[in-house]
């Protein structure tokens, strides 16, 4: 279980302090696939990535498990099994799509191994495998590798951030399948269909949690347009 | 024949062979033809005016290789050799050419290599450099002269591994009516290396294409020099691409020139230095690896 306890996270932005996220408190519960929502500069994508590590809160403790892990490296949360699935995928010159498949589950893969993740992304799996995972592919086939990605990591805790901008209906639907495995979920999305499938729903403005709870709840106060609105990332 | 451990270590190294290959093969070690080997389609002779070979490609050449690796494991001898290679109209060639130096002193390899290719033939050539050892001025200065028949190619791999202490790379090239010239090179440098690279190409003939890569790491302290001039004479087409990762207090500067002479000739250059995406070292981090592990895949990949 992740735990979050009064995690604040301060920048400094022509020469002023601005408090991104202030004093949250939150337990991402086990088994369970939690939507985080929330208008634009709310400060969804900063609570994943201080999740992951990418950030550092500046108060604040995160624990996995009972065990602070708030001063622990990105490669050192990963290796406890956490998974972070970018919004943006990044790309790699030279770097192919089964060398990353091998690194993310720690292990070197048979090339039908490495092909059953792909193809639980929809893909046909033999024409990537040896494909540099770089510019050359299409947004939606990125996406459809980053998912494949998590699949191979097998993590306890899988965080993404909008895993939908990007990806067409059919792979929304796979995204469905992928949440519905078990396991700990952290989600950011505005997509109505993802926040009613979640078991959680986290809701953010100005860098604090205003609302949570099951979506049947929350979502009644949330409306589409407001969803809408909310727009990308931050 | 018999090597001793250094020198199996260097040859796997440059040429991926553990024992003598079959086929064309001239090794050379410390200065002297150690062994030679012709085939019916491609003949090695020793040259008897300066220390080299001449090799000769055959038409008859269909996808055969040819080794010529040269290895310098004794310390304080600096190496020059003049190999020239004849390729005739059609044939179609592999050589594997690469030097490794290993040395606790100074000691280096200069190597002069001239193609003539003729017409409609194919060559591939490959090249690795590595240096070993704790001499801290281990040189290895390739000269490569091109000389392109009408409708012949070359594609030319060459890598300079690590370990170099100075290298000056130098390529000359003229190209023929419908003749191309594919280059793509690797440097990756470290300490107080210096890595100059120059090419000149003259792209004479109708219809001659060239396009170089470059791909460059420094580290440390190092230096590396990139100058490149694409001369377009005739229709023709021209292009060069450098792009370079920097780490620690490294330097590159690239100097892509191209020189139109005839209002047909279409050339372009592009060239691009940074250091790694922080991005990419984090993304492969949340895979699992260390910074530090990230940061050598990601310069493994861009070399590769």
């Amino acid at each position: 279980m992740i735990e979050l306890k009064n995690i604040s996270y301060v920048i400094r932005e022509n020469g002023e302090e601005k408090h991104i996220l202030d004093n949250i408190t939150y337990k991402f519960k086990d088994n369970c696939l939690t939507a985080i929502t929330g208008h634009n500069g709310s400060g969804k994508s900063t609570l994943t990535k201080l999740i992951m590590g990418i950030y550092r809160p500046t108060s604040g403790q995160i624990l996995l498990d009972g065990k602070d892990m708030t001063n622990l490296s990105i490669d050192e949360r990963a290796r406890l099994g956490l998974n972070y699935a970018f919004q943006q995928p990044i790309t790699f010159r030279g770097i192919t799509i089964k060398e990353l498949i091998d690194i993310a589950s720690n292990e070197e893969n048979s090339v039908p191994k490495a092909c059953e993740y792909l193809s639980k992304v929809g893909l046909c799996a033999r024409e990537y495998i040896d494909r540099e995972f770089d510019k050359t592919l299409s947004g939606g086939e990125q996406k459809r590798i980053e998912l494949a990605l998590t699949l191979a990591k097998k993590g306890k805790v899988t965080i993404f951030d909008e895993p939908e901008a990007g990806i067409d209906l059919w792979s929304f639907d796979r995204l469905n399948e992928i949440f519905s495995k078990g396991l700990c979920y952290i989600v950011v999305s505005h997509q109505e269909r993802l926040l009613s499938r979640a078991d959680e729903i986290v809701v953010m403005d100005k860098g604090h949690i205003i609302k949570s709870g099951k979506p049947k709840e929350v979502l009644k106060d949330l409306t589409v347009a407001k969803c809408k609105r909310a727009g990308g990332g931050n | 024949m018999e090597l001793d451990k250094i020198s199996k270590n260097l040859l796997e190294k440059i040429a991926n062979l553990h024992e003598i290959p079959n086929g064309a093969v001239s090794l050379r070690i410390n200065g002297k033809g150690e062994f030679l080997r012709s085939t019916p389609h491609i003949e090695i002779v020793r040259k008897e005016d300066k220390p080299g070979i001449n090799v000769y490609v055959h038409s008859t050449c269909v996808n055969e290789a040819c080794h010529i690796p040269v290895i310098v494991n004794e310390d304080n001898f600096h190496d020059l050799v003049y190999n020239d290679f004849y390729i005739e109209p059609g044939a179609v060639v592999t050589i594997i050419a690469g030097c490794g130096v290993h040395s606790n002193s100074d000691s280096g390899h200069d190597g002069i290599h001239t193609f003539h290719i003729g017409e409609n033939a194919s060559v591939t050539y490959v090249e690795n450099h590595l240096a070993l050892g704790k001499g801290v001025n281990k040189t290895l200065n390739p000269t490569t002269i091109i000389k392109l028949e009408s409708g012949a190619s070359m594609t030319m791999n060459t890598t300079q591994i690590s370990g170099v202490n100075y290298s000056n790379r130098i390529t000359r090239a003229s190209l023929k009516d419908n003749s191309s010239l594919n280059v793509v090179e690797k440097i990756l440098t470290d300490r107080f290396d210096v890595a100059k690279t120059n090419f000149k190409v003259d792209l004479i003939g109708k219809n001659s294409r060239c396009n170089i890569v470059s791909r460059s790491v420094a580290k440390g302290e190092s230096e590396q020099v990139f100058k490149s001039n694409l001369v377009g004479k005739n229709e023709s087409f021209g292009h060069v691409e450098c792009d370079g990762i920097l780490l620690d207090n490294a330097h590159i500067d690239s100097v892509p020139m191209v020189s139109a002479r005839n209002n047909l000739a279409s050339l372009s250059h592009e060239a691009a230095i940074g250091k790694i995406a922080g991005e990419q070292i984090t993304k492969l981090m949340t895979l699992g690896l260390t910074e530090k592990q990230a940061e050598d895949k990601i310069i493994e990949g861009f070399l590769k």
